[in-house]
């Protein structure tokens, strides 16, 4: 299918060199394959509510599903945008996104009728407003940035709006300590249990500004970083003045870790950076670096601070009665692993375990939830949709044309690869458990939104990607 | 760039490989040992969910699991709580369980192993789980005529169909409410055990099998009577000297008759004589010249010492002949001294003599059925021992009869039929002596043999414990 140009932007190159053709790809078969996926992403998803209320309540309840369909209609509408705004952009992305929500939707739905939550007060029901929100929001990006370069020139902004945000949950009067941990902004009264009416964890949208400084900065700084140093043991080492950046993100990592009491959020941070540090320069001297100071930091701070002293000792000796029976011990994390293990090969099916025997069932443990339910089967399908998923951005990362694009690309997959990692392993005893959400599908607004925006940036990077036109010599 | 690239991608996939790893192996691998974990609540919630079987009594449910709105989804429900209490024990969500709800726990949840292709079936095809019924051999006639009959006593009933070891009554007061401790709400349970723990009349001792043991008194003469003749070395007309009072070997204490005076006015006494009117000294004279090995042999024979589960476990009744010294023999040869007996135990001396000699094992199941309606285990007869010959079985009815007819158990008498049987009245230092008696009815094809214990007695098994065995052998023989 080459087509010999009639596109406006490419007839002054043929016309400078006769004996370059160029060949396009054709675009509409990409959003029709989009529109197939997601219409099977959709089927799953209403599947999965219809079962969950088959499961749970024996009957069908039509206005769920049609909250349900509601909120599929909108991944059509932008699945529609992206016909006019992006046309040749990645056709997994949305319908994956689409699919892990609507998934996470069902379970959390699931949870709330195992507690017995109905109305406003249910998590499901304000999961599926904040994925109304969150998949706007998208749209919103989608449209309103028609050039991702643009964001390169607002690094500086993007840093200081990504600390900014960083540090908001430690103003007081606006943040809040939910379960331990300082990384909430909320309006309205705390209740008993902890929670806040209106509450937001801005952290999560704080790793997209980041993400943006990183690789608009890294661009840029990047020969400074790589080419000067000195040799030791056979690799460069930056030099000491050119550190600035590495310690400042360690001492905000660490002030995220020792301030906020969030582990998971802080080794995120940290992990983002030295991956897109690395991207950038090809230093290993950098991860090494970053490395040991990042767990010389976390160390230190098992020693002083109780709770990270905790998280070790619950990963390590989970099963010991002492530790399971302690406050803040491994209870949560052995219940998690005895609903997997419940669950098995093939899982109890949808609405038949009991995932709400596990504390934060819906958010912070839902992949133990799914585990139970959906069994071994189920965690393989979610693992291999998020792995399709980051694949699909380090494609941009490997495709792209200008570098800040493909770092970018990678960071913002990367960010979804450590996060699921950070959190599956976790409950999976693979690392210490530590508190952070599964992308896409755990209860929790601010989570959706920033997932959903990085989804929306994927997107818009992967059809800057593919309207690059590749150029066949022809003799 | 893109070297750097295949190398995150490298680490990104080592992540997931990670994260696939770690999920089999708690998934898959592991996940045996996770679900029989003590702290998996999962496991116990499931089993709770499973309509338990019900346990029935000819046909009609005695207890039985009743759909409810709760998490566990089903209650268990006793429809007679305290008239079968002693019979199935009770069922709690986590406190244990008693009876043979407790006993038969793995066929009444549906997790015996004979049931496993079953449920696995009922998975497949989409029904509940379901546990098997157990239809019992209480005969619900004679468990109220016995229940009633005990009245406001504390003491048990146990009756046994001698030809076929099926228990047709068993009745231990007091009795308590099982459906206190099955109830969902775990606080309210603890509460209603520690009250039960603490009421002085000991509700949830099953006084007919367990808890503590009993002197039998008098009853024990028939072991020894038996033992006796079955040797050999005694017969039915044997004498043994007759005085007033005995003076115990290498003891300063002496023994009388329970009456006062010697036994029959004559200076010997027969051996059928003295069981007739239930004469201490010459039975303590005969235990002494019978030996303790020959009297601990035959107790064993009769079902001392034997585990036996019925299908709930019996405390074993006790003939401690190894550090057992003369004068303990006299006074346990008429059934005082260290030996120790329960009900059940006293209801099978009464039913091997019934049955020409042959002891058949007590059991309460009448059949255990799976919800598919296939029997998994129908009634078996199962012969226990041979104790004593079917000669000196014939030998020991007519004396029991005589007993009822002419002697110390006078008030077990019923119209038109022959009644075997012996009273006993133990004494117990000070305390309220333990009113006995045993027997079967009729003498000459027994349909029921008997045992009952009154624990607070007030006067003598004659008068008290007679006449509820009366009560019981009639609702056998009116049917």
């Amino acid at each position: 299918m080459s087509a010999a140009t009639s596109r406006p932007g490419t007839a002054d190159r043929s016309t400078v060199t006769e004996t370059i053709k160029l060949r396009l790809r054709a675009p509409a078969r990409l959003r029709n394959l989009e529109l197939l996926l997601l219409i099977f992403a959709g089927a799953i998803g209403t599947g999965a509510l219809v079962l969950v209320q088959l499961g749970a309540l024996g009957a069908v309840d039509s206005t769920v599903i049609s909250f349900g369909a509601g909120v599929l209609g909108l991944s059509l509408v932008m699945h529609i945008a992206l016909r006019f705004v992006a046309v040749e952009a990645d056709p997994f992305i949305l319908p994956i996104a689409t699919l892990l929500n609507g998934l996470g939707i069902a379970m959390i739905y699931r949870i709330d009728i195992a507690q017995g939550q109905l109305g406003w007060e249910a998590s499901g029901l304000r999961q599926m407003a904040w994925t109304a929100i969150a998949m706007a929001a998208a749209l919103a990006v989608l449209i309103a940035i028609r050039n991702h370069r643009v964001l390169q020139r607002y690094r500086y902004i993007a840093m200081f709006v990504g600390i900014g945000l960083l540090l908001l949950p430690l103003i007081p009067g606006v943040g809040r300590e939910i379960n331990g941990a300082q990384v909430w902004i909320g309006i309205g009264p705390q209740r008993e249990d902890g929670s806040v009416p209106l509450s937001f964890q801005p952290g999560e949208l704080a790793k997209i500004a980041l993400a943006v400084f990183f690789a608009g900065y890294l661009v840029t700084a990047r020969d400074s970083l790589s080419l000067v140093g000195r040799k030791f043991l056979g690799m460069r080492f930056p030099r000491v003045r050119d550190l600035g950046p590495i310690l400042i993100i360690w001492l905000a990592s660490m002030g995220v870790l020792v301030f906020q009491r969030d582990l998971g959020t802080s080794l995120l941070y940290f992990g983002l950076f030295l991956v897109m540090i690395y991207v950038a320069t090809g230093r290993l001297s950098w991860v090494l670096l970053g490395l040991s100071m990042f767990v010389g930091g976390a160390i230190l701070a098992s020693q002083i601070l109780g709770y990270v002293g905790n998280r070790f000792n619950g990963w390590l000796d989970a099963f010991n009665d002492d530790i399971y029976n302690q406050a803040g011990g491994s209870y949560q994390l052995v219940q998690g692993i005895f609903g997997m293990a419940g669950g098995g090969l093939i899982g109890t099916g949808l609405g038949q375990g009991r995932p709400d025997i596990v504390p934060f069932a819906d958010s912070d443990f839902i992949i133990a939830s799914l585990g139970e339910e959906l069994g071994l089967t189920g965690l393989f399908a979610i693992l291999a949709l998020f792995l399709l998923f980051v694949s699909r951005g380090f494609r941009i990362g490997f495709a792209g044309q200008d570098d800040f694009g493909r770092l970018l690309g990678v960071g913002l997959s990367f960010v979804i690869a450590l996060q699921v990692f950070i959190v599956i392993g976790g409950i999976t005893r693979v690392i210490p458990l530590t508190g952070l959400t599964t992308p896409f599908m755990a209860a929790g607004g601010s989570s959706l939104l920033a997932n959903w925006i990085i989804a929306a940036l994927l997107l818009r990077l992967s059809d800057t990607v593919r309207n690059q036109p590749r150029l066949v010599v022809e003799s | 760039m893109n070297k750097e690239l295949k190398r995150v991608s490298a680490v990104v996939l080592l992540m997931f490989v990670a994260l696939f790893g770690s999920s089999t192996v708690i998934s898959a691998l592991e996940a045996d040992s996770l679900r029989v974990d003590p702290r998996n609540t999962r496991t116990i919630l499931a089993s709770y969910s499973t309509e338990r079987g019900p346990i029935l009594v000819d046909g009609v449910a005695v207890a039985e699991s009743v759909p409810i709105d709760d998490e566990f989804r089903f209650l268990r429900t006793y429809s007679q709580p305290e008239l079968y209490s002693a019979v199935t024990g009770y069922f709690t969500l986590n406190q244990g369980d008693s009876g043979v709800e407790g006993a038969l726990n793995d066929a009444l949840s549906g997790t015996a192993n004979d049931q496993f292709f079953a449920q696995l079936n009922a998975v497949i095809t989409g029904q509940d789980p379901k546990g098997a019924s157990v239809e019992l051999t209480i005969d619900p006639v004679v468990q109220q005529a016995a229940w009633d009959a005990l009245g406001d006593n504390t003491g048990s009933v146990v009756a046994i169909d001698p030809s076929t070891g099926a228990i047709l009554a068993m009745v231990s007061k007091e009795a308590y409410d099982p459906n206190l401790l099955a109830q969902h709400d775990s606080q309210a349970v603890i509460d209603s055990y520690n009250a039960l723990i603490e009421d002085p009349n000991r509700p949830l001792l099953n006084r007919a099998i367990g808890g503590d043991l009993y002197a039998p008194g008098s009853v024990f003469k028939l072991v020894v009577a038996a033992a006796a003749i079955d040797s050999g070395q005694y017969t039915a007309d044997s004498q043994f000297p007759n005085p007033p009072t005995l003076q115990l070997p290498q003891s300063s204490d002496s023994i009388s008759n329970a009456e006062g005076g010697n036994c029959t006015g004559a200076d010997t006494v027969s051996l059928a004589d003295a069981l007739r009117l239930s004469c201490n000294i010459p039975f303590a004279q005969l235990g002494g010249a019978l030996g303790k090995e020959t009297i601990a042999e035959y107790t064993e024979r009769f079902g001392f010492e034997t585990p036996l589960e019925i299908p709930q476990t019996v405390t074993e009744s006790v003939f401690p002949e190894t550090d057992m010294d003369e004068p303990t023999l006299y006074i346990s040869s008429f059934g005082q001294g260290s030996v120790r007996t329960t009900p059940l135990q006293v209801a099978m001396v009464s039913a091997a003599i019934a049955n020409q000699g042959t002891l058949m094992t007590p059991t309460l199941v009448e059949s255990i059925t799976a919800p598919n309606l296939e029997v998994i285990e129908p009634f078996q007869e199962d012969v226990l021992s041979e104790p004593i010959s079917e000669e000196t079985a014939g030998t020991m009815t007519e004396l029991m009869v005589a007993n009822v007819n002419n002697g110390a158990a006078s008030n077990a008498r019923i119209n038109g039929v022959d009644v075997a049987g012996k009273t006993g009245t133990a004494q117990n230092d000070g305390r309220d002596n333990t009113l006995w008696f045993t027997g079967f009815a009729p003498a000459q094809n027994p349909e029921i043999a008997v045992a009952v214990v009154v624990e607070n007695g007030q006067g003598f098994g004659n008068s008290v414990a007679a006449p509820i065995a009366r009560t019981v052998m009639e609702a056998v023989l009116n049917k």
